[in-house]
Parts: structure tokens; C-alpha cells; sequence
């Protein structure tokens, strides 16, 4: 038979495969994958065209949509960008409650992909545990912010609400909670033969491919590479926190799930440290807080809350431009603000940690069987949603 | 667009060290550090940031300058291995006609830029050429108009902001 005869090209999805709506086109010799291709953008929601027609606070909640497990860390990204054009800084209480819910929504972020990975690998356990756990990091961000996912928490100059009375507690038993609770993930999927069967060697990036492709996140630090935003970088309140950026030489879907793994422990513990550290003070820059009228200032001091000033409401940063990147829960986003001076922005880009990573498909799901490619898409943690923005 | 803050001293002295003969214009912003090269020099310009440890990039941004009738292509890169270079951000930047705009793709000298110059393409019309396949990413096979970030493409707007 020539080739033609015997390769048969598979299309999978574009009806949510997985994770989200796209396509993969792969080209199949038995149930031997040749070759395979990304068809993305089937959830495109034109956000830099749409961030032009808007002001600068109503892109807040704009950027946090494509990433739905992790808008905070989106929200951060985009208002550091905007602070910087402005030439502020929010206030340490603000800065330190920017890291806890970041924090917070990695945790989220890295369970709900975990989920999905069970799931993929046919381990309903693990995709309901993973599901039933996240429960607990959203219902603390709902007490934090007032809404379960896009929190929209962050604003340029500050936070929009301060912690809520009792928080520290309930946050020690969720965290004492997830403690106890991944030693029986370990038992049911991390040390399952099953899963590793299906997971060890497959899908291995070498450090050299992991670099020259851009990779970025777990996925770049499981294959040795110990860049994280965070410390490079470090923003908010991450230079005066203990941690480790947690890296493995490996390289394999196992690798990529690990690292995840070890990270869930470490912002578990930077979690801790924060709530026990965490600075007195305002929650808005004082320029903004200076706007306010002395009875909404009655108001602010009750609720814990921030009454938004006009001029927040419809900022006019000067001409420039301005870049911010932080590290968010599947890697690093990078946001890029061109301002011409007027209350909007004049051009916003958005490089989303899945958008980074969506060469992987082609790069690591080729010479191996069909049933790996749910095992390696799971491994990479890609949203479509927040790669096609 | 320059900030008042300086360039780094080791950064510039890295910057005019690999490009100086390219005429680089150096300037601070928030952020970043830009470096303007004429688009005849971008590739050497690139080739040369890669071997001084730039290692890949981050972003690629198409700006759509009507007024000046050009269109701005930024490259961000920094560097995963040198921890020295991976503090910072460098706007590696040249301007390309609007009605014309074509530019030698970077992807031999950064793979990375891979599915971002596609975009660019898609979303601004700037031609990267060499790019190992510049197709349809994130818009519909049937879509019909200018490239939507051209600022030419308005966007209708419905309801109580009409």
C-alpha cells in the first residue's frame, strides 16, 4: 500500500474535545499518530479589538474571561501594566492581597486541571475530587471578593475589598483540608500504575525544545527550565515570601502533572505566610482615596469596601506604553498597553500562557498512539478559551 | 514615549555592543527597553540579540499607525537561561509601510514566534515572509473585511453604549 492508502487523517472536536471548543487534525497510520495540528479559535472573542472600544477599568473584566480558572492572575497582569503607565503603586495591604487571591486561584487553577487530566485518562475519580476541591478555593474567593470566578477583584491603584472579618480562620481549615486531601490523590491517580503507565515517557520535552519554543509555566519548569515570573521578576508582595520554584529534569506528561502538584503545596504555604504577615494600611493609592467624599469614606471603613472615584472610573493615562508580566497559573502572561493619551487604550496585547503553549500540540503528539493524545493534551493544562482570547 | 528613567548600564552597554553598527534607537519605557532598527536590519538585529542570549520571545504586537501611515511590529524578548538578561524585557521594534507591509519572518531565529507572527498576519495584514505557513488562526475561514485590528475596522457597538 503507498502511504496515501494507510494514512487517514482524524478530526477531533472542534465539539469540546476536551477543555474547551477546538480542533485537532491528525494524521493517523493505524492508531499510530504521523503528525498533528492545532486548529484553534473556535472561542475567539476578539479581546484586544474589543479592549480599543473600552475604558481602562471596563477591561478588567474583559481580560479575566478567557482564563476562567485563573482570572486573577489575568486581572493582576493587566492592571500592573496599567499602573505602570500611570506611574503608581497600590499600597502594600492592596499588593498583599493582589498574592493571596493569585494565590488562591492557582490552587483553583491547578486542581481544575488536574480534573481534567483525570478525566482524560479515564479516572472519574480524580476529575470529580479535583472538581468537588476547587469548590473550597472558590467559595474562599467568593467571601474575598464577592463573586465565585471573575472576581474583577483588582483595579488599577488597589483592591476593591478588603478581607473580610474571619477569613484567616476559615482559610487555615481549607488549607488544612487540601493538605489531607492530596495524600489521597497521590493514593488514586499520582501513584496509580494506571496513570502512570499512561503518563511516564510520554510526551517529553527537552529543555532545549521546552526554551526554543517559548514554553512557559509548569510546563517549561517540568522540563528544568527554573524560570518563574515571580522570582525573576518578582511583583507585589512575592519578594518577601519563602518559596521554591518547583521544577523537574524529566520532562514527560508525569513531569508536567508533578510540578503542578508541588506548586498546589507552595502557594498552600505562601497562603499561610500571607495571611499571617499581612500589612495594616489602605487599600486604594492615596491619590484615589483622597477623591473620595468623607461619608462614602463612613461607608468604605464598614464594608471593607472601595467606593470607585470618577477619576478612577475613567482614567486618562498619559501617552506611552507600558509591559507587565506575571506569572499566572498555566505560565506567563504578558500584557502590552499602548496609550495615545486618551481614556482608552489605543492597542492592548494579551500573550496568554495557552497561547504560548499551543505549538506543544504539534511538537509532542506525533509518533505516538491515538489514546496519548488525551494524556499529553491533559499534561499541558490548555484552555482553549484563554489561548484564543 | 520614553519614560524619564534611564536604560540599565549593563543593558546598554550588551545593546550597543551587539547592534551598534545598526544604528538601534535605545530608549527606557515602562517595563521595557526599546530598540528601533530600520526593517532591513531587523533580521540581523534579531540574529544578533539571539546569540548576545536572548533566547525567545514572548510577544509579537502589530500597532496600526494610520496617521503616520506605518504599521509598528514589536518583538519582546528576553532570556530563560541568562539570569542576568531574564530581568528584563526588550522591545525589539521596526515600522513597516501600512499599504505594504512586509517584514523577513523571525521564526528561523526564534521558533517561537511562530503562531504569533500568524496572528499578526491575520489580525494586521503585515506579511512575514519566510514563515513556514501563515493561515487562518483565529477568525472564521469566512471571514470578509480588512484585518480587524486595523483601526479602519470599527466595531459595531449594541445597547447603552450606542
Amino acid at each position: 500500500m503507498s502511504r496515501e492508502e494507510h494514512i487517514l487523517e482524524l478530526l477531533i472536536g472542534p465539539q469540546h474535545p476536551a477543555s474547551g471548543h477546538m480542533r485537532l487534525v491528525a494524521e493517523v497510520d493505524g492508531d499510530v499518530v504521523v503528525s498533528l495540528r492545532p486548529d484553534i479559535g473556535y472561542v475567539h472573542r476578539t479581546v484586544e479589538k474589543l479592549a480599543e472600544t473600552k475604558k481602562y477599568i471596563q477591561v478588567v473584566p474583559l481580560v479575566e474571561r478567557p482564563p476562567l480558572a485563573d482570572t486573577a492572575n489575568h486581572n493582576l497582569g493587566y492592571v500592573l501594566a496599567v499602573e505602570r503607565l500611570l506611574g503608581i503603586e497600590a499600597p502594600p495591604r492592596a499588593q498583599w492581597l493582589r498574592t493571596l487571591l493569585a494565590e488562591m486561584n492557582r490552587i483553583h487553577s491547578h486542581l481544575y486541571g488536574l480534573g481534567i487530566h483525570g478525566i482524560m485518562l479515564g479516572s472519574s475519580t480524580a476529575f470529580m475530587w479535583a472538581f468537588g476541591d476547587r469548590e473550597i478555593m472558590i467559595e474562599m474567593a467568593q467571601r474575598l471578593t464577592g463573586a465565585r470566578l471573575t472576581y474583577s477583584y483588582m483595579i488599577p491603584g488597589g483592591v476593591r475589598r478588603d478581607l473580610p472579618p474571619g477569613f484567616a480562620g476559615e482559610m487555615e481549615k481549607a488549607l488544612r483540608y487540601l493538605e489531607r486531601r492530596l495524600p489521597d490523590y497521590d493514593k488514586i491517580f499520582f501513584s496509580n500504575p494506571v496513570t502512570r503507565a499512561r503518563l511516564e515517557g510520554v510526551g517529553v520535552l527537552t529543555k532545549e525544545d521546552a526554551i526554543r519554543l517559548g514554553i512557559v509555566g509548569p510546563n517549561l519548569r517540568a522540563s528544568g527550565v527554573p524560570y518563574d515570573v515571580r522570582k525573576v521578576e518578582p511583583y507585589c508582595a512575592y519578594p518577601e515570601l519563602d518559596f521554591q520554584v518547583v521544577t523537574r529534569e524529566e520532562g514527560d506528561s508525569m513531569a508536567r502533572l508533578l510540578v503542578r502538584v508541588g506548586e498546589i503545596k507552595e502557594s498552600i504555604n505562601m497562603i499561610r505566610q500571607i495571611l499571617k504577615k499581612l500589612p495594616e494600611g489602605p487599600i486604594l493609592e492615596e491619590r484615589y482615596l483622597k477623591m473620595i467624599p468623607p461619608k462614602w469614606k463612613d461607608w468604605m471603613a464598614e464594608k471593607g469596601r472601595i467606593k470607585i472615584p470618577a477619576a478612577l472610573a475613567s482614567l486618562k493615562p498619559p501617552k506611552g506604553e507600558a509591559v507587565a508580566r506575571v506569572e499566572a497559573a498555566r505560565g506567563e502572561v504578558v500584557f502590552y498597553i499602548v496609550s495615545d493619551g486618551s481614556p482608552k487604550p489605543y492597542r492592548l496585547r494579551m500573550v496568554t500562557p495557552s497561547f504560548r503553549n499551543v505549538v506543544l500540540f504539534e511538537h509532542l503528539i506525533r509518533n505516538c498512539r491515538v489514546a496519548d493524545i488525551p494524556a499529553i493534551y491533559g499534561s499541558i493544562d490548555y484552555f482553549p478559551p484563554e489561548a484564543d482570547r | 514615549m520614553a519614560s524619564k528613567s534611564e536604560v540599565p548600564e549593563e543593558l546598554r552597554s550588551l545593546l550597543s555592543e551587539a547592534l551598534g553598527d545598526l544604528s538601534p534607537e535605545i530608549q527606557m519605557t515602562a517595563g521595557s527597553v526599546s530598540v528601533k532598527v530600520s526593517p532591513e536590519n531587523l533580521r540581523e538585529a534579531a540574529e544578533r540579540m539571539r546569540k548576545a542570549g536572548f533566547d525567545h520571545v514572548k510577544a509579537v504586537t502589530a500597532i496600526d499607525l494610520p496617521e503616520a501611515n506605518e504599521i509598528e511590529v514589536v518583538y519582546h524578548i528576553s532570556s530563560y537561561t541568562d539570569p542576568r538578561l531574564s530581568r528584563w524585557i526588550v522591545a525589539l521594534r521596526t515600522s513597516v509601510p501600512r499599504d505594504d507591509p512586509k517584514l523577513p519572518s523571525l521564526y528561523d531565529v526564534w521558533p517561537s514566534v511562530k503562531y504569533q507572527e500568524m496572528e499578526q498576519w491575520e489580525m494586521l495584514g503585515v506579511e512575514f515572509e519566510g514563515h513556514p505557513g501563515l493561515r487562518r488562526l483565529l477568525l472564521p475561514d469566512t471571514y470578509e473585511g480588512p484585518p480587524p485590528l486595523r483601526k479602519e475596522y470599527k466595531v459595531k457597538v449594541e445597547g447603552i453604549n450606542a
